[in-house]
C-alpha cells in the first residue's frame, strides 16, 4: 500500500484543521464533511483520516474528548486548541502565498 | 516543537507511554464507531444489511494498515520498537546460550584489557602532574663524560645544584631533592625499623606548589647544617606508626639515633610523584641532612634538580643558560673528568613516567589486537548464525518484513554481546587494576591508578564502537540476499554458493594473522625473560640470603666503631650453627642494580694525557664476601685481616677489569690509586659478577670494607646456607638485637627474589602477551573448526555422491583439509608481514634477543600451522568418513 505523498498529506492535516476550526466534530462526521467540501477531488479512504488525526492530537493541536450523541452512544469528539488555532493561521496564510504564486505562474500565457 | 507545544503535550505523552493498551482499546472503538455510523448511513440509504456492511468496510480502506499506522504515529513508537527488537534478540541468545556465553566472555576480556590499560595509561602516563602550573617544571640534568662513558642525564651534584641555582637567568625556581635510609625509633615500645626516607630542599614544596596537610613546611632556616634537625612524615607513617594523630607535630623521634622535630605530614604520596616512591616514609631538610661537604662537591652526583621555567623561557633556552654555566666550572676543573661539561633537561612528567612508554603502549596495542579478534569473532559467530536462519530471514522478507528492520534485530544482537561483556569487563577491568597496583610497585604513579567516571565512559565507547563493528562487518553478509535465491538454495540437493562462506574466511585470516602477531611479539619478549632470568650473574644464587643494615652516625662515630660493630657482627652470625658462610658487601649484592663508580690511576702506568681518566665500578667488602656468594678468587689472595681503618692497603680487581685495564701482563703486585686509598696493591683478581642482569659485566674494583672512610655506614650481609636459608632470617635479626636494640635490618631477601624484583617488569610483560597470544591462538583454532565444520556440513550432498560415485576418502580429506587451512594460511603470511613493523615497537625491551629471531619466528609458524591443522582435522575426518546412503537421505 502506497503511502499519500507529502503534499497530499499536508494539505489534508491543513483541510482536517480548518474544519475542525467550524466545529468540534467526530471522525466519521468529518469525513462525511471532507468529502462534502472537497467533492471527488480528494481520493482518500476513510481509515487514513485516524493515522492524520492522531498525528494532530500527539503534536497538541487538535484535543480528543469521548462525548455521548444521539440515542445513547458515544465518540470521540476532535476539536481545535490554541495552538492548533495558531498554527492554522499560520498555515493558511502559507498556503495562501503559495497558491497565489503557483497560480500567477500557471496564468502566464504562451506568447 | 516549540517548548510551549512540548509543555501542552506532556500528559499525552505520558499516556501514550504508560497507558499503551488503554490506547490501542480506544482507538479499537473509536475506528467500530466509524463503520458501524458508515453502515448506518448506508441503510439509511436503502442498502441492504449485507451490502452496507461491505461498502463501509471498502470506504474505510485497509484497516489493520489503519490501526498500524495510527499506533506509528504515537510517541515512543520507536522505543516500543525497539524494545520488542531488544526482547527477540536476548530471546535468541538465551535459547543458544552456549553461542552467547561464549561470545560474552571473549568480548569480557577484551573490554576488560582495554579498559584496564586505558586506565594505567591515563593515570600513569597522561595524566598531568599533580602540581601547579605542571607545564613549566623540568627535570635537570648534568652532561657528563667519563673514561670514555658519555651520560646525557646525570644525577646533580650538589655544588653545581648552588652554582646553577646562584647564577641561571632563565628559572623562576631550583630545588633539589635526594634520599636517605633512616633507622627509626621512638621513645615508646614500637621496634626500630629502617626507614627510606626523602631529603628535600626547603623551597621544593613551594616551587611545586605542595602544601603538607599537616602543621608546616621547612623554612630555609630549617634547611641549614647547623640547624636543629626537623622531619615531615609520610601520609603513610604517619597513619600506620603514629594512629593518624595530630598531636605528633612538634613531638620528637629519633633517626639514626637523632632527635628530629616532627613538623608536619605530607599528603599521600600518590599525591607526590616525581620526589616520592610508594615507599618512601619521612622527609628531612637536605642541606641539615646531608653531609656539608657532599653538598658542595662537584663531581658526586646524587640528586635530583627540579627547575620552574620563567614565564615565556623555553626549555631550550633554560638548558643553554645552565650549560653556559656548567662549561666555565667545568673549564676550571679540568683535572676532575666526573664535573659536568653541559647541562640538560627533561618535562618532569616525562622524566618521571617516561621509561615507561614503550612497554605500556607496547601492551595498549596487544589489548588493541586482543580486542578486534573479540570483535571479529563475535561478528564471525554472527555470520554463521546468519546463514543458519536465511531461509526464516527470506521467508519473512517475502512476506513484507521491512529489511531495516531484519537488520536491526542483527544489530541488536551484537549490541546486546558486546553491553553484557562490557558489563562483565568493566569488573573484570576493575580486579585487575586492584591487582595489577599490588603488584606493579616498580611502576611510577601506579598507586594514582584509579576507576572513575571516564573509564566507564570509555567502557561505554568501547562496548558501542565494538557492537557497531561486529554488526556492520557480519550484516555485510546479509547484503543483496534475494529471498528466492535463498530459499532455492535451502531446499534439498542444493550445494550453497561459495560466497556465503568467503566474509568468514576473511574474518578468520585477520583473526590468524592478529593471533600471528600477538605470538611473535609474547614469543620474543619470553625468549628475552629467559635470556634475562638465565644470565650468569657470576654468583651463586640458590640459598643464599641479603639484608641490609645501617648504624647511626650519631652513635657510630669514628671509621673504628663502625668497623668494630661490622666485623664482631659478621663473626658472630658465622658461628651460627647451619650458616656456611657469611660476608659484607657495600653498597650491593649482584643483580640488585646498585653500584657506584670511581676514577683510579695505575701508579705503574704512564699517566694519562690531561682531562682522561679511567673508571670503574667500585665495591666494599670484607674478606668473607666471596666465598659467602661463591664468586670465583682466579688469582692471588682475598683481603687479609690487617685492613683496618687508617691501614688500607689492598685492593682486588674483577677479571674484566684486569682484561681491559692490564692486557698481557700480570695485575698481582700492580698498585692503584683511588679517592681514597693511595699505592694499594692488588692482592688478588675474582671472576666478573653483573650489577644488573640486563648488563654486561662492568670492570669492578673491590676494597676493604673494615677500612673504609667515614661514609660508609651501612652494608649489605649475605648467608649461605646448605637448606632453605631464609630460616636464618630471624636468629641473624636476633643476634643482630642482642649486640644494639635499636638496629633493624631491612630488605631481607633471597638471591631469587633479588632477580625476580629486577625482571619483574619483563616477566610481567611476557606472561602478559602469552595469555593474550594463547587467548587469541584458541578463539582462531575455535573459529576454523566452525568454519570448516560449516563447509563439510554445507556440501553433505555433494561429498555423499562424490563418494558414491567412487571418490577416494583420502582425497576427500585432503580437499577439505585444504579448505580450512588456505584462511589459515593466508592468516599466516598477513601476521608475519605485520609483525615485520611490530617488532620494531618493542625492540627496546628486548634483552639479547634479535627482534627477527628466526627460532620464534620459525616456532610460531609451526604452532599455528599444528593448532590449525588439529583444529581443522577433526571436520576433515568427519567428511572423509561419511556415509554417502546417509548423506544423501539426511537432507
Amino acid at each position: 500500500m502506497s503511502k499519500p505523498s507529502d503534499l497530499v498529506q499536508g494539505t489534508l492535516d491543513l483541510l482536517i484543521l480548518k474544519i475542525l476550526a467550524l466545529q468540534p466534530l467526530h471522525g466519521w462526521a468529518l469525513s462525511q464533511r471532507l468529502k462534502q467540501i472537497s467533492g471527488e477531488v480528494l481520493q482518500v479512504s476513510d481509515g487514513s483520516l485516524y493515522p492524520a488525526l492522531h498525528k494532530l492530537e500527539q503534536q497538541g493541536w487538535i484535543h480528543a474528548e469521548w462525548k455521548p450523541t444521539e440515542n445513547n452512544r458515544r465518540a470521540k469528539f476532535y476539536s481545535l486548541t490554541r495552538l492548533g488555532r495558531r498554527h492554522l493561521e499560520k498555515e493558511a496564510a502559507n498556503w495562501e502565498r503559495i497558491s497565489t504564486a503557483i497560480s500567477s505562474v500557471m496564468r502566464l500565457t504562451e506568447v | 516543537m516549540r517548548i510551549e507545544q512540548w509543555v501542552y503535550t506532556i500528559p499525552l505523552r505520558l499516556r501514550s507511554l504508560f497507558h499503551r493498551n488503554r490506547l490501542s482499546a480506544e482507538l479499537e472503538d473509536e475506528l467500530r464507531d466509524h463503520i458501524d455510523r458508515q453502515i448506518e448511513h448506508n441503510l439509511a440509504r436503502g442498502m441492504g444489511a449485507e451490502e452496507a456492511r461491505l461498502a463501509a468496510r471498502r470506504a474505510f480502506g485497509n484497516a489493520a494498515a489503519v490501526r498500524e499506522q495510527t499506533h506509528d504515529t504515537w510517541s515512543w513508537s520507536g522505543i516500543e520498537l525497539l524494545l520488542s527488537d531488544l526482547r527477540f534478540g536476548a530471546r535468541t541468545l538465551v535459547r543458544t546460550s552456549g553461542f552467547a556465553s561464549i561470545a560474552i566472555l571473549v568480548m569480557a576480556l577484551g573490554i576488560g584489557a582495554n579498559v584496564a590499560l586505558f586506565a594505567i595509561v591515563r593515570s600513569v602516563l597522561l595524566n598531568p602532574l599533580p602540581y601547579a602550573d605542571p607545564d613549566r617544571l623540568v627535570r635537570l640534568y648534568e652532561r657528563i663524560s667519563v673514561g670514555g662513558l658519555n651520560i646525557p642525564d646525570g644525577a646533580t651534584a650538589g655544588g653545581m645544584y648552588t652554582e646553577w641555582k646562584e647564577h641561571n637567568q632563565t628559572l623562576a625556581d631550583m630545588a633539589i631533592a635526594g634520599s636517605t635510609d633512616y633507622n627509626l625509633s621512638s621513645a615508646g615500645k614500637q621496634l626500630p625499623e629502617v626507614v627510606h626516607g626523602g631529603n628535600l630542599s626547603w623551597n621544593m614544596l613551594p616551587l611545586l606548589g605542595v602544601r603538607p596537610v599537616l602543621g608546616r613546611n621547612f623554612t630555609a632556616d630549617d634547611d641549614k647544617p647547623s640547624a636543629n634537625p626537623t622531619v615531615l612524615l609520610s601520609w603513610g607513617l604517619w597513619k600506620r606508626r603514629f594512629g593518624g594523630d595530630p598531636a605528633v607535630v612538634n613531638t620528637t623521634i629519633l633517626l639514626d639515633a637523632v632527635p628530629h622535630t616532627v613538623i608536619g605530614v605530607m599528603p599521600p604520596n600518590s599525591r607526590l610523584p616525581s620526589i616520592s616512591t610508594p615507599t618512601m616514609q619521612l622527609w628531612t631538610p637536605i642541606f641539615e641532612a646531608k653531609r656539608g661537604d657532599l653538598m658542595e662537591m662537584l663531581d658526586e652526583h646524587e640528586f635530583r634538580a627540579i627547575g620552574r621555567l620563567k614565564p615565556g623561557v623555553t626549555e631550550a633556552q633554560a638548558v643553554a643558560d645552565l650549560t653556559l654555566i656548567t662549561r666555565r666550572i667545568h673549564e676550571n676543573h679540568l683535572d676532575d673528568s666526573y664535573v659536568a661539561f653541559a647541562a640538560n633537561s627533561r618535562p618532569l612528567l616525562d622524566s618521571t613516567v617516561g621509561r615507561m612508554k614503550t612497554p605500556l603502549y607496547a601492551l595498549l596495542a596487544a589489548t588493541g589486537c586482543v580486542l578486534l579478534i573479540a570483535c571479529l569473532n563475535v561478528a564471525n559467530l554472527l555470520v554463521a548464525r546468519a546463514a543458519a536462519r536465511r531461509r526464516e530471514q527470506a521467508i519473512r522478507a517475502a512476506l513484507g518484513g521491512s529489511k531495516l528492520r531484519l537488520l536491526r534485530q542483527h544489530l541488536m544482537e551484537s549490541l546486546l554481546i558486546c553491553v553484557a561483556g562490557g558489563a562483565l569487563g568493566f569488573f573484570l577491568a576493575a580486579s585487575v587494576l586492584r591487582w595489577f597496583v599490588a603488584v606493579r610497585h616498580d611502576v611510577p604513579r601506579v598507586d594514582s591508578i584509579a576507576v572513575d567516571g571516564l573509564v566507564a565512559a570509555f567502557t561505554l565507547g568501547l562496548v558501542v564502537l565494538c557492537a557497531a563493528f561486529a554488526g556492520a562487518i557480519s550484516s555485510l553478509s546479509m547484503r543483496g540476499d534475494q529471498a528466492l535465491q535463498a530459499l532455492r538454495e535451502s531446499s534439498r540437493g542444493q550445494t550453497a554458493g561459495a560466497a556465503r562462506t568467503r566474509l568468514r574466511s576473511i574474518l578468520l585470516s585477520i583473526e590468524v594473522g592478529l593471533t600471528i602477531v600477538l605470538l611473535i611479539g609474547a614469543g620474543l619478549l619470553l625468549k628475552s625473560y629467559a635470556q634475562l632470568r638465565s644470565t650468569d650473574l657470576g654468583c651463586l644464587t640458590d640459598n643464599i640470603l641479603k639484608m641490609d643494615l645501617s648504624l647511626p652516625t650519631a652513635r657510630y662515630k669514628g671509621t673504628s666503631s663502625v668497623a668494630n660493630f661490622f666485623s664482631s657482627f659478621v663473626d658472630r652470625v658465622r658461628n651460627l650453627p647451619g650458616i656456611q658462610a657469611a660476608g659484607l658487601v657495600n653498597p650491593g649484592v649482584p643483580g640488585d642494580g646498585q653500584g657506584s663508580n670511581d676514577n683510579f690511576t695505575i701508579i705503574e702506568h704512564p699517566p694519562l694525557p690531561p682531562g682522561q681518566s679511567n673508571i670503574a665500578n667500585n665495591r666494599w667488602c670484607d674478606a668473607g664476601y666471596f666465598a659467602a656468594l661463591g664468586i670465583p678468587l682466579l688469582q692471588g689472595r682475598s683481603f687479609s685481616s690487617n685492613q683496618r681503618p687508617g691501614h688500607s692497603t689492598e685492593i682486588i680487581i674483577s677479571e674484566s677489569f684486569a682484561r681491559q685495564f692490564f692486557p698481557g701482563e700480570n695485575p698481582i703486585g700492580k698498585h692503584m690509586t683511588t679517592f681514597n686509598q693511595t699505592g694499594s696493591e692488588i692482592v688478588g683478581i675474582v671472576g666478573d659478577t653483573r650489577i644488573d642482569p640486563g648488563e654486561a659485566p662492568h670492570p669492578m674494583m673491590y676494597f676493604p670494607i673494615f677500612a673504609a672512610p667515614d661514609m660508609i655506614h651501612s652494608s649489605t650481609l649475605v648467608i649461605r646456607s646448605g637448606n632453605d636459608v631464609t630460616q636464618f632470617a630471624v636468629p641473624v635479626q636476633r643476634l643482630l638485637a642482642s649486640m644494639d636494640r635499636t638496629l633493624a635490618v631491612s630488605e631481607v631477601l633471597t638471591m631469587d627474589q633479588v632477580l625476580g624484583r629486577n625482571t619483574l617488569e619483563a616477566s610481567f610483560d611476557a606472561t602478559l602477551l602469552m595469555v593474550f597470544a594463547g587467548l587469541s591462538l584458541l578463539l582462531a583454532a575455535v573459529g576454523l573448526f566452525g568454519v570448516l565444520s560449516y563447509i563439510v556440513a554445507q556440501r553433505m550432498a555433494e561429498i555423499g555422491i562424490r563418494i558414491a560415485l567412487g571418490a577416494r576418502r583420502a582425497h576427500i580429506l585432503r580437499l577439505t583439509l585444504v579448505d580450512g587451512l588456505r584462511p589459515a594460511l593466508f592468516g599466516l603470511l598477513l601476521g608475519l608481514a605485520a609483525s615485520a613493523g611490530s617488532v620494531k615497537l618493542i625492540q627496546s625491551m628486548l634483552f639479547e634477543t634479535r627482534p627477527f629471531d628466526p627460532a620464534v619466528f620459525v616456532a610460531v609458524s609451526a604452532t599455528l600451522l599444528v593448532v590449525a591443522a588439529l583444529a581443522c582435522a577433526m571436520p576433515a575426518w568427519r567428511a572423509s568418513r561419511l556415509d554417502p546412503m546417509q548423506a544423501l537421505r539426511t537432507e
